[in-house]
C-alpha cells in the first residue's frame, strides 16, 4: 500500500524562494575564494595587456589608426625579426625532438629506480634559474671559455671559434633550456604505451626496427607533438637567451619589444610586435590543444 | 550509550530537478520515531538524492523537511546533528581510530575526560575495543566500516542515516554486519534512514521499507507487506522473484490459461492486472492428489513442464500454462522431494493459496 | 659481458644493438647536466678568467660579492620579494584552486581561463604592459610592484598544482567532516589541507623560485634601490663576464637545491 500521507498545509512552492537565495549565497560564497586571485591577475595582468592591444591602434596623435601594423609590414626589418624568430624556434624545435626524443626513449624503457634518478638528473637544469644556465653557456663559450680552450688545446682548431653572439650560441643556449620541456611529455607518453603491443608486434613477425617505427613510434606521437608544440610556443617568446647569448646578433621578437621600450620609447611599434606575437602564440596553443588536452600544453611551459 | 529521544522526520514536497530530469518528484513520507527505514531501489532512482537532502548536502528546489516539530530544510548539515555513514567510509587517513572517533566530540568542544570516554565507549559498542591506537591504513573493511559507524554514533545524534555502507564489503561480512546493525539501532533506539539497492538487505534489517524509483515512492510499508502485496510491476520484480501472467477478470475471480482462480489479495487493484506468482509459494501437487477438485482454500494450475534445474539448497521447476504464459515453482531440495520431482515434458498441477494468489497493477512494469 | 647479450625489450633487441642509443642518451644526459653544474667549480677559480677546471682555488670572488653593497642589496631585494610573493600567491591561488574546484558555477571556468593566462601570454609582453601602468601609478621600482606583478605570475602555478591535488583526494571526506558538526571552513582546515599539503608546499616553492628566477618581469619592473638580483646579474652579463656571477650562480643553485630538498622533507605525502 502507498502510504497515505497526511496533507500539512504546505504548497509545493514552499520555501522554493528561501532556497534558491541560500543556493544564490552559497555560490557567491564560493565565487568569493577565487575572488582575490582573480583580482589581482585581472588587474596586473589583464587591464594592463588590455591597454597595450589598445594602445597598438593609437597613431602618436591620439587617433585611432592601423599605423604601427603597415609599418610593421612595410619595413624588412620586422620582417626579418619574424624570420629569425620562426627560424630559431623551428631549429630548437627540431633539435629539441632529434636530441629529446632517444633520451625519452632509453629513460622509459629503464627499470623504475634507475629512470627516476635519470629523471632527477634531468630535471636539475629545469629547476637551476635561467639566468645561471644561461651564464654557464656563456662562460663555456665564450672566445676565452672553456670551449675554445679545450679545442685549442687539443688542437681541434687554431683560432677561438666565435660562438656567442651568433646564431649557434643562441641556438645551444636554447636547446639546453627547452629539452626538458620536450623530454617530460614524451616520457610520459611513451611510458603509457602498454608492453604488449610490441609482444604482440613481435610475435607477428616484425623485427625490433619495423615494430619501432610502425608500433611505439605512432603511439607515442601525441607526446612528442605536444612536446613539440611547448617548445616550439615557448621559443616564440623567449627573450633571456637570445639576448644574452646573441648578443644583439640574433633579435628576435621580443628583443625587439624590450629594445622599443628600452631605447627608443617606441610604445606604438612595441605594442603592435606585442599583439602580433600574442595572437601568433594563441593561433599555435589552439593548435596544440587540438592534438593534446589543454591542460597538458599549459602546464608543461612557463613564460619564461 | 545513552537512549537518547529519538525524533521523527516528516517529509513534504520534495522537488528536485537537474535540468530536464526530475531527480525527486514532490516526495513526501513520514518517518517514525526510532525506526530503521530503508530507501530501497535502483541507481539512479533517487533514493541517493534523498539522503543527501536530508543530510542537507543537497539543497531542493522546493518542499519542507522537519526532524520533531523542526524545520530543518535550510540548515547547514553541520547543524543539523545527523550521524552519518558513507558507502566508502571516509575515514581521515591522518588521524588514527581514536582521533577520529573523537572529531565530532572536539567540534563540539567537549572536554578530553569525557571524550576519552565516549570513544572508548562507541569503540566497545562496534566490537572494536582497543583499536584506538590503530591507523586507518592498517584496518580491513569491515573494520573500516565499524570505526565510520562508531564515529558517527559516539556524539548521540537523534538521527542516523547511511548510505548503502555495506556494499563494499564481501557477502559473508556483509550478512555478518547486517545483522550487527540492526542489533544496534535496536540498543540506540535513534531514527535510521538506510539507503541500498540490495533487497534482500532491506527485508533483513527494515522495519519499514520505502521502494523508490522515478524519484517517487512506489511503496511504503512493512518488508512483509511489500514481498507479499507489492502495489505495481516494478515492485514486485525488485523484490524478490517472480512470474506474471495476464490474467482476464469474471467477477470477483481471475481466469488465467483456460483455469478460473481465486484471488486473494484484500485490495485487488482495478484495470488490467496480472497474475504475480512467487516461485516458492507454488506448490506441485503430488499423485496423490492429483485431480482432485480444488478445496475451498487453494487455487490449481495445469501446465507442462519445460525444465528442471537443481541449484544446490533449491530446484526450479519451469512449466507453461495453456496459454503459452511461463511460470516456474521452487521448492527445498532434500532426498524426498527430489525423488518426486517431475521430467521436462511431463504434465504437472500446482497449486497455489488463495492468499497467495496476487494480483498487480499491469502498469508495463 | 653476457648482459650486452640480454635482450632489451619485447622486441629481443639486445642491449649490445642499442649502445649507440645509449651511448647518444648519455652525451645528452651529460649536455644537459654539465653546464648546470659547471659553474660550481668555476667560481672557486683565482682566475680573472674562466677555467676549468681552476688552476688556483680562491674565495676572491665570493669575497667579491659578500662586500659589495650593491650585489648584498640585491640579494635582499630578491629575497625579500620571493618571500612576500610566496606569502601571498599561495593562500591566494590555494583558496581559488579551492573555490574553482568545489564550484559547479558555469561563469567560474571563465574565471579559471582568466586565471590561467599568465602563463599563456608571453612574459615579455606582460612586462612592458605592466611598466606602462605602473608609471603612471608611480609603482616603478617599487617593492610592491615587484610583488604584485611575480604574484600574478606564481598564482596560475600554484593553482595547478593544488588542483592536481584536489582532484586525487576524496571530497566525501570533507562531507563526513560536515556531516559529523564541522562547517565549511572548519572542514577545509582540519581535514582537506592537511592532507593536500603536499601540493600546497609545493604551490609555496614555486611561488619563491618563479619570483627568485624571474628576469623579464624584473628588467622592467624593479630598479634603482629596489633592483633584483636577477636583475642585477642580466645587466651585468651584458657589459663584462665578471666572475662574480659565477659565485652567485652557486649561491643561486644552493638556494633552489635546499628549498627543493626541504619541500621534500616537510612536504612528503602521508602514506595512505
Amino acid at each position: 500500500m502507498v502510504a497515505e500521507v497526511a496533507p500539512i498545509a504546505v504548497g509545493a512552492g514552499a520555501h522554493a524562494e528561501a532556497l534558491r537565495g541560500d543556493a544564490l549565497r552559497e555560490r557567491l560564497a564560493l565565487l568569493g575564494l577565487s575572488a582575490p586571485a582573480f583580482v589581482l591577475v585581472a588587474v596586473t595582468m589583464v587591464a594592463p595587456v588590455a591597454w597595450l592591444f589598445w594602445l597598438s591602434f593609437l597613431a602618436d596623435n591620439g587617433s585611432f589608426s592601423l599605423e604601427h601594423y603597415r609599418r610593421m609590414i612595410e619595413q624588412p626589418s620586422y620582417y626579418r625579426i619574424f624570420l629569425t624568430t620562426f627560424h630559431v624556434s623551428l631549429l630548437t624545435t627540431g633539435i629539441c625532438i632529434v636530441l629529446g626524443y632517444p633520451l625519452a626513449y632509453v629513460l622509459s624503457q629503464l627499470p623504475q629506480r634507475v629512470a627516476n634518478l635519470c629523471l632527477i638528473a634531468e630535471l636539475l637544469p629545469f629547476w637551476t634559474s635561467l639566468l645561471v644556465r644561461t651564464y654557464a653557456w656563456l662562460a663555456l663559450l665564450q672566445r676565452k671559455g672553456l670551449i675554445n680552450n679545450w679545442g685549442i688545446e687539443l688542437g681541434l682548431w687554431d683560432e677561438p671559434l666565435a660562438l656567442v653572439h651568433t646564431l649557434t650560441g643562441t641556438l645551444i643556449g636554447m636547446v639546453h633550456i627547452m629539452l626538458p620541456f620536450l623530454v617530460l611529455p614524451v616520457l610520459g607518453a611513451m611510458r603509457a604505451i602498454d608492453r604488449d603491443y610490441l609482444k604482440a608486434a613481435a610475435n607477428l613477425g616484425a623485427s625490433p626496427v619495423r615494430a619501432f617505427w610502425m608500433v611505439f613510434f605512432p603511439l607515442s606521437m601525441p607526446g612528442l607533438l605536444a612536446g613539440s608544440l611547448i617548445v616550439f610556443i615557448l621559443c616564440l617568446g623567449f627573450y633571456v637567451t637570445p639576448a644574452v647569448l646573441g648578443g644583439g646578433k640574433v633579435i628576435m621578437v621580443s628583443n625587439q619589444i624590450a629594445n622599443d621600450i628600452e631605447l627608443f620609447f617606441n610604445w606604438g611599434a612595441a605594442s603592435s610586435l606585442g599583439v602580433v606575437l600574442l595572437v601568433l602564440t594563441l593561433l599555435f596553443l589552439y593548435a596544440a590543444s587540438r592534438f593534446a588536452g589543454v591542460d597538458q600544453v599549459v602546464g608543461g611551459g612557463h613564460g619564461k | 550509550m545513552t537512549r537518547r529521544a529519538a525524533v521523527p522526520i516528516t517529509i513534504r514536497e520534495l522537488g528536485k530537478s537537474y535540468g530536464d530530469v526530475r531527480a525527486l518528484d514532490n516526495v513526501s513520507l513520514d518517518v517514525k520515531s526510532g525506526e530503521f527505514l530503508t530507501l530501497l531501489g535502483p541507481s539512479g532512482s533517487g533514493k541517493t538524492t534523498l539522503l543527501m537532502v536530508l543530510a542537507g548536502f543537497i539543497r531542493p528546489d522546493h518542499g519542507s523537511l522537519k526532524f520533531g516539530d523542526t524545520e530543518v530544510i535550510r540548515l547547514a548539515p553541520h547543524k543539523r546533528d545527523l550521524g552519518m555513514v558513507f558507502q566508502n567510509y571516509a575515514l581521515f587517513p591522518h588521524m588514527d581510530v581514536a582521533a577520529n572517533i573523537a572529531f565530532p566530540l572536539k567540534l563540539r568542544g567537549i572536554g578530553a575526560a569525557d571524550i576519552a570516554r565516549r570513544v572508548t565507549s562507541a569503540l566497545e559498542m562496534v566490537k572494536l575495543g582497543g583499536y584506538g591506537t590503530r591507523r586507518v591504513e592498517q584496518l580491513s573493511g569491515g573494520q573500516r566500516q565499524r570505526v565510520a559507524l562508531a564515529r558517527a554514533i559516539v556524539f548521540e545524534p537523534s538521527i542516523v542515516l547511511m548510505d548503502e555502507p555495506l556494499s563494499a564489503l564481501d557477502k559473508q561480512l556483509r550478512e555478518l554486519m547486517q545483522i550487527e546493525l540492526r542489533q544496534l539501532h535496536v540498543k540506540l533506539g535513534t531514527t535510521t534512514i538506510y539507503v541500498t539497492h540490495d533487497q534482500r538487505e532491506a527485508l533483513t534489517m527494515s522495519d519499514r521499507i520505502a521502494v523508490i524509483a522515478g524519484g517517487r515512492v512506489q511503496q511504503l510499508d512493512t518488508p512483509r507487506a511489500i514481498y507479499e502485496h507489492p502495489v505495481n510491476r516494478f515492485v514486485a520484480e525488485f523484490i524478490g522473484e517472480s512470474s506474471f501472467v495476464k490474467v482476464t477478470r469474471e467477477g470477483d475471480a481471475v481466469r488465467c490459461g483456460g483455469q478460473l482462480l481465486r484471488v486473494g489479495a484484500a485490495t485487488a487493484p482495478s484495470g488490467p492486472a496480472l497474475l504475480m506468482v512467487r516461485p516458492e509459494r507454488l506448490r506441485i501437487v503430488d499423485g496423490n492428489r492429483r485431480g482432485a477438485e480444488a478445496d475451498g482454500e487453494e487455487n490449481l494450475l495445469e501446465a507442462r513442464v519445460t525444465e528442471v534445474i537443481y541449484q544446490g539448497d533449491t530446484f526450479l521447476v519451469q512449466a507453461v500454462l495453456g496459454d503459452g504464459s511461463r511460470i516456474s515453482a521452487r521448492g527445498i531440495a532434500g532426498a524426498g522431494s527430489m525423488a518426486r520431482l517431475p521430467s521436462a515434458g511431463d504434465p504437472v498441477q500446482f497449486c497455489l493459496r488463495v492468499e497467495d494468489t496476487v494480483l498487480v497493477a499491469d502498469d508495463g512494469g | 659481458m653476457s648482459w650486452l647479450d640480454a635482450p632489451a625489450s619485447e622486441t629481443q633487441v639486445t642491449h649490445r644493438g642499442r649502445l649507440w642509443l645509449y651511448a647518444l642518451a648519455g652525451m645528452v644526459m651529460l649536455f644537459l647536466v654539465v653546464p648546470t653544474v659547471i659553474v660550481v667549480p668555476m667560481s672557486f677559480s683565482a682566475s680573472q678568467y674562466l677555467e676549468f677546471p681552476p688552476r688556483e682555488w680562491s674565495l676572491r670572488w665570493y669575497a667579491n660579492y659578500f662586500n659589495s653593497s650593491s650585489w648584498m642589496q640585491a640579494t635582499a631585494t630578491s629575497f625579500k620579494a620571493a618571500l612576500l610573493t610566496t606569502l601571498v600567491a599561495t593562500p591566494l591561488g590555494t583558496m581559488a584552486a579551492y573555490g574553482l574546484f568545489t564550484s559547479r558555477f558555469r561563469a567560474m571556468r571563465l574565471m579559471s581561463m582568466v586565471l590561467m593566462t599568465p602563463i599563456i601570454v608571453p612574459v615579455v609582453l606582460i612586462a612592458i604592459a605592466v611598466f606602462y601602468v605602473y608609471a603612471k601609478v608611480g609603482l616603478v621600482n617599487s617593492l610592491t610592484g615587484i610583488v604584485l606583478a611575480h604574484s600574478m605570475l606564481a598564482i596560475p602555478l600554484v593553482i595547478m598544482v593544488v588542483t592536481a591535488a584536489l582532484k586525487s583526494y576524496d571530497m566525501n571526506q570533507e562531507m563526513v567532516a560536515r556531516s559529523l558538526g564541522a562547517s565549511r571552513p572548519r572542514a577545509f582546515f582540519l581535514v582537506t589541507l592537511p592532507q593536500i599539503r603536499f601540493a600546497v608546499i609545493t604551490g609555496a616553492l614555486l611561488s619563491f623560485l618563479t619570483s627568485f628566477d624571474e628576469v623579464i618581469m624584473a628588467l622592467f619592473v624593479s630598479g634603482g634601490a629596489n633592483s633584483t638580483l636577477t636583475r642585477t646579474m642580466f645587466n651585468a652579463l651584458r657589459d663584462q663576464i665578471d666572475p662574480t656571477i659565477a659565485a652567485i650562480s652557486t649561491i643561486m643553485v644552493l638556494v633552489t637545491s635546499v628549498l627543493l630538498a626541504l619541500a621534500q622533507v616537510f612536504g612528503r605525502p602521508h602514506k595512505n
